[in-house]
C-alpha cells in the first residue's frame, strides 16, 4: 500500500495561532513516519494581516509551497480568509472554516461591509464545506486562545492519522501545564464535525 | 538542551533552526547578529545550546566585526543577517575576504524574494562574486544544517570567510533534519600576531589579493567534484540548472527531467556545466531573482534559456516553473474578491498615538524600518518615506536643506529605538553638526518589535537574558549636541500633540522620545489593564474613534430601519463597537469621543 500524501493549506489572521496549530499537525505526521514540509512567513505579515501556512506530507516531499488549485484541505481560521485563499483548493477538496468574523481595516472603519455571502461563495467552490464555531468551543473551555487547536481537531477528520498521533504531538511539544486544555480543545474540535465524506 | 543526542534522532526544523543546530554541531563559540526577517530565529535558537556565546549587535557591521575578532581569536564564529543587512556589513566583509580567517567564519545572508518583510528584493549572490567569497546555498532544512557544518570546514581549509545564503522559503520552511554529534575545530583558541595576514596596509593587502585569486582557483576545483554540485540524470530532452529552493520546485514540476543542482553558488564549476549541457537537448536555468547561474552558463558560451522565460521578480513555485518551461499552466479558479487584510499596528500600540497626533500637524514625515512603517497605511496615513534602517534622520535633514526657509517647521523624522541605535545616531550627529533644525521623534517601545521582540542596547537585557547597562537615549541625544530632548507618553495624545507643535516650530534640532512599551511584550500583557466599551445609547456614529485605525474598534453599519430600531436618527449610518477580545486598554480612544460614549467596561 502506498503512503498517502496530501497538501493542507491553513489561512488565518495574525495572532490567531495558526502557527502552533500547523506545528502540531506537522509533528503528528513526522511521528507517524511521513516526510513533511511546511512553509510560512514571519515578520511584518504577522501584525494582524492575513497569514498562511503551506503544509505538505507524503512519502517524499519536494516543494515547501502548495500550488494554487492543488490543496486537498483548506483550514481557515476566519471566514473571509477562507474565501481569500479558496483558489488554492483542488476541485473536490475539503474546507473546514471557522465561522468567526474578524473585521479587516476597511470594514472596521466603515468603508465597506463584511461580505454577507461568504458561505454561499464558499459552497460554490466546494460542496465539501464544513463550517464550525471554533470560538464558541474554545470559550466553553474558558480558553479563547485554544481556537487554533479546536480547528486542528475539526480538520483532523480529513487527515489520515489517528487522534493518538496528535495527542502525542501535543504532549511532546507543549509545556506540560497547557497540554490538558489543548487535548480537550482538540477533542472538542473533533466532536464539532461528523462528516460523511471524510 | 542536551549536548549529546541519540543516534538517528530526527526533528522537524525550520531552515533557521537547522542553521543554529549546524553551527552548534560545528562547535561555534561566538555568534553575533542584528535581527532581521527572515534571519532572526537563527541566533534565537543558537543561544539555547549549552556552552555557546551569542549576542545581538547594534547593527550588522558590528556583528561581522565581532565574528571576525572571534575568528582571529581562534574559535569558530557566526554572523547572521537579512539580505539588506549585508549592505550595512559590506565594509568589513570585503576586507575579511583578503585577510582570511583562523577559526572558521561564516556569514549568513537571508534573502527575501517576494519582499514578504523587506524594502527590496536584492539578490545577495552578487556579494559572493563581488567580495570573492565562496557561497553555499542549501535547498532545504536538512542541507541547511549540513551546509552550515561544511561552511566552517571550508572556511578553515581555504582560509576564507564563507557565505551561507538562504531565502525566506528556506529560512521559514520546516523539513526533516537528522541531528548529529557536535564536532569542533582541531586547534585551541588563541591569537597569533601575523601582521601580513591581519593588518591590511596596502602592502599587505596587495599580497593577500593574490592569495584570494589563488583561493578562488582552488575552490573552483572543489566545485567540480563536490557532490553538493551534482548532475541527476533523467530524461535528456530537458536539462535544468538550478539551486536553492528552486531545486525543489523543479523536482516537483519536472520529476523526470535531468537536473544540475548547484549547492555552491560561488565560485562556479566549468567542466560540470559543460558535461551537463552536452548531455541534454534543451537547457534551462531556473533560479529566483537575478540571472546569476545563467550569466555564468552564457559566459561559458553555452546556449541556454533563463530569464526570458523565468520571472526575475518575486519568488517561484512549481506552477510558475512549469508554466515557464512548458508555456502552459493548469487552469486555476480566479482568486475571490474580498476586503484586503494588510498588516496593521496592534491594538494598544503606542505608535498609533504618536502618528494620530502627528497627522494633525500636517508635516512631512520621513520614516524608516520598523512596525511604525505601517503608519503609512490608512487611516493614519502619516508617513511619507521609507528607504532603509536609519534613513529617516538624514532624509529629513536633506529635505530641510533643499527646501530652505519654506521647509522650516515642516519636516520631522521618526525612528525606532533599535533603528536609532542601529544607524540613526550618526544621522542625528549630522543634523547637529551641520546646523540643521529638524525634529527627530524617537519611538522608544523598549524592544526591537517588528522582528518579534528582540533585546537591544536600550532595553537592559542581553540575548542570553542577562541584565546589562542600558544605553540612556536622552543622554545620548544630549551628548550629540541636541539641547532640546523631551520624553512624552504617546498614549497621552493631547500632551504629545502639544510637545510636537512646540518642537516642530523650534528653529533648532530637537528630539522627542515617545516612551511606552510595545503592547506585545509579556510584561505588558501580564499587567492588569482596563477594557473599554462603547455605550450604544451615546454613540452618534461620528467615527472620531475609527480614525485611529485600531483593530479593536469595529464599525457596525445601520440601514435607516436598523438605525430607528436602535433608537437613533434614521440618518445615522452606524455606530462603533469595541471588541473585548482585542481591546488592550491603552486609553487612546476615550478622549477622542466628544459624547463620552467610550467607558471602561465594568467587570
Amino acid at each position: 500500500m502506498s503512503v498517502p500524501k496530501g497538501d493542507v493549506f491553513l489561512a488565518g489572521v495574525g495572532g490567531q495561532g495558526t502557527l502552533l496549530a500547523s506545528e502540531i499537525l506537522c509533528d503528528a505526521f513526522l511521528l507517524s513516519g511521513f516526510d513533511v514540509k511546511k512553509s510560512e512567513v514571519h515578520g511584518m505579515a504577522q501584525r494582524g494581516g492575513s497569514v498562511t501556512t503551506h503544509l505538505r506530507f507524503g512519502p517524499k516531499v519536494y516543494s515547501p509551497l502548495i500550488e494554487p488549485g492543488k490543496a486537498d484541505l483548506l483550514i481557515a481560521f476566519e471566514k473571509i480568509e477562507a474565501l481569500r485563499f479558496a483558489h488554492y483548493l483542488r476541485p473536490g477538496g475539503a474546507m473546514v472554516v471557522n465561522a468567526q468574523e474578524i473585521f479587516p481595516p476597511s470594514v472596521a472603519t466603515g468603508q465597506e461591509r463584511y461580505p454577507r455571502d461568504v458561505a454561499e461563495r464558499l459552497r460554490a467552490v466546494t460542496d465539501r464545506l464544513h463550517m464550525v464555531d471554533a470560538l464558541a468551543a474554545a470559550l466553553s473551555l474558558r480558553e479563547v486562545r485554544a481556537v487554533n487547536i479546536v480547528m486542528a481537531g475539526a480538520a483532523s477528520h480529513f487527515l489520515p492519522l489517528p487522534v493518538a498521533a496528535y495527542e502525542e504531538a501535543m504532549i511532546a511539544r507543549l509545556p506540560s501545564m497547557i497540554v490538558a486544555v489543548n487535548v480537550q480543545a482538540f477533542r472538542a474540535g473533533r466532536a464539532l464535525l461528523h462528516p460523511v465524506d471524510s | 538542551m542536551s549536548v549529546l543526542v541519540k543516534k538517528e534522532e530526527i526533528r522537524l526544523l525550520s531552515g533557521n533552526e537547522a542553521i543554529a543546530r549546524g553551527a552548534f554541531e560545528a562547535g561555534v563559540k561566538v555568534a553575533s547578529a542584528y535581527p532581521g526577517t527572515p534571519s532572526t530565529e537563527i541566533l534565537e535558537n543558537f543561544v539555547r545550546y549549552e556552552g555557546v556565546y551569542a549576542e545581538w549587535a547594534p547593527n550588522e557591521k558590528v556583528a561581522v566585526e565581532v565574528a571576525i575578532g572571534a575568528s582571529m581569536g581562534g574559535v569558530r564564529a557566526l554572523a547572521t543577517m537579512k539580505h539588506v543587512g549585508v549592505n550595512v556589513a559590506a565594509d568589513p566583509i570585503f576586507t575579511v575576504s583578503y585577510t582570511g580567517v583562523r577559526g572558521g567564519l561564516v556569514i549568513v545572508t537571508a534573502d527575501d524574494p517576494e519582499l514578504h518583510s523587506s524594502q527590496n528584493e536584492q539578490d545577495n549572490r552578487h556579494y559572493a562574486v563581488a567580495a570573492k567569497i565562496p557561497m553555499l546555498e542549501p535547498s532545504d532544512s536538512s542541507e541547511a544544517k549540513e551546509f552550515t557544518r561544511l561552511a566552517f570546514e571550508l572556511s578553515e581549509k581555504y582560509d576564507t570567510p564563507v557565505f551561507l545564503r538562504t531565502t525566506t522559503r528556506i529560512s521559514h520552511a520546516k523539513g526533516v533534519v537528522r541531528l548529529e554529534e557536535p564536532a569542533g575545530p582541531a586547534f585551541l583558541p588563541g591569537f597569533t600576531p601575523d601582521p601580513a595576514k591581519w593588518v591590511m596596509l596596502p602592502v599587505n593587502a596587495k599580497r593577500r589579493h593574490v592569495a584570494v585569486e589563488e583561493r578562488t582557483k582552488a575552490l573552483i576545483a572543489f566545485a567540480e567534484t563536490w557532490d553538493g554540485n551534482r548532475i541527476e540524470w533523467g530524461d535528456r530532452s530537458l536539462g535544468i540548472v538550478t539551486s536553492g529552493v528552486s531545486y525543489q520546485y523543479v523536482k516537483e514540476a519536472f520529476p523526470d527531467a535531468s537536473v544540475l543542482k548547484i549547492g555552491l553558488a560561488w565560485p562556479l564549476p566549468e567542466r560540470l556545466f559543460r558535461e551537463f549541457a552536452a548531455g541534454v537537448s534543451r537547457l534551462v536555468v531556473v533560479e529566483e531573482l537575478d540571472p546569476h547561474l545563467e550569466t555564468h552558463v552564457k559566459a561559458l558560451g553555452i546556449p541556454a534559456q533563463g530569464k526570458e522565460i523565468v520571472p526575475i521578480v518575486g519568488e517561484l513555485d512549481p506552477r510558475i516553473v512549469r508554466q515557464a518551461i512548458t508555456g502552459e499552466a493548469n487552469a486555476v479558479r480566479a482568486p475571490e474578491s474580498v476586503p484586503p487584510r494588510p498588516p496593521n499596528l496592534c491594538p494598544g500600540c503606542p505608535h498609533r498615538g504618536l502618528f494620530f497626533a502627528l497627522k494633525k500637524l500636517k508635516v512631512t514625515v520621513t520614516g524608516d524600518i520598523g512596525c511604525y512603517t505601517l503608519a503609512t497605511l490608512p487611516p493614519l496615513g502619516a508617513m511619507d518615506s521609507c528607504i532603509c534602517m536609519g534613513a529617516s534622520i538624514g532624509n529629513a535633514h536633506g529635505m530641510e536643506k533643499a527646501l530652505g526657509r519654506d521647509g522650516a517647521g515642516k519636516v520631522v523624522a521618526v525612528i525606532g529605538d533599535s533603528t536609532f541605535l542601529h544607524s540613526g545616531v550618526t544621522g542625528l550627529m549630522n543634523v547637529v553638526y551641520n546646523r540643521g533644525s529638524s525634529t527627530t521623534i524617537l519611538l522608544d517601545n523598549d524592544i526591537t518589535a517588528m522582528t518579534g521582540a528582540q533585546q537591544n542596547p536600550a532595553t537592559g537585557r542581553t540575548l542570553h537574558g542577562e541584565p546589562t547597562r542600558r544605553t540612556d537615549l536622552p543622554a545620548l541625544c544630549r551628548a550629540l549636541g541636541v539641547e532640546h530632548v523631551y520624553t512624552v507618553n504617546p498614549h497621552d495624545m493631547e500632551r504629545t500633540e502639544e510637545v510636537l507643535r512646540r518642537e516642530v516650530a523650534r528653529p533648532e534640532p530637537s528630539v522627542i522620545i515617545t516612551k511606552a512599551p510595545c503592547a506585545l511584550l509579556p510584561e505588558h500583557r501580564r499587567k492588569k489593564r482596563p477594557v473599554y466599551e462603547v455605550i450604544a445609547d451615546l454613540c452618534t456614529g461620528c467615527k472620531a474613534c475609527s480614525r485611529l485605525g485600531c483593530p479593536a474598534i469595529e464599525w457596525v453599519p445601520f440601514t435607516p430601519e436598523e438605525a430607528v430600531a436602535a433608537g437613533k436618527k434614521a440618518t445615522q449610518k452606524g455606530m462603533a463597537r469595541i471588541s473585548p477580545l482585542l481591546c488592550d486598554g491603552c486609553n487612546q480612544c476615550p478622549p477622542l469621543c466628544k459624547f463620552q460614549a467610550i467607558l471602561e467596561r465594568k467587570p
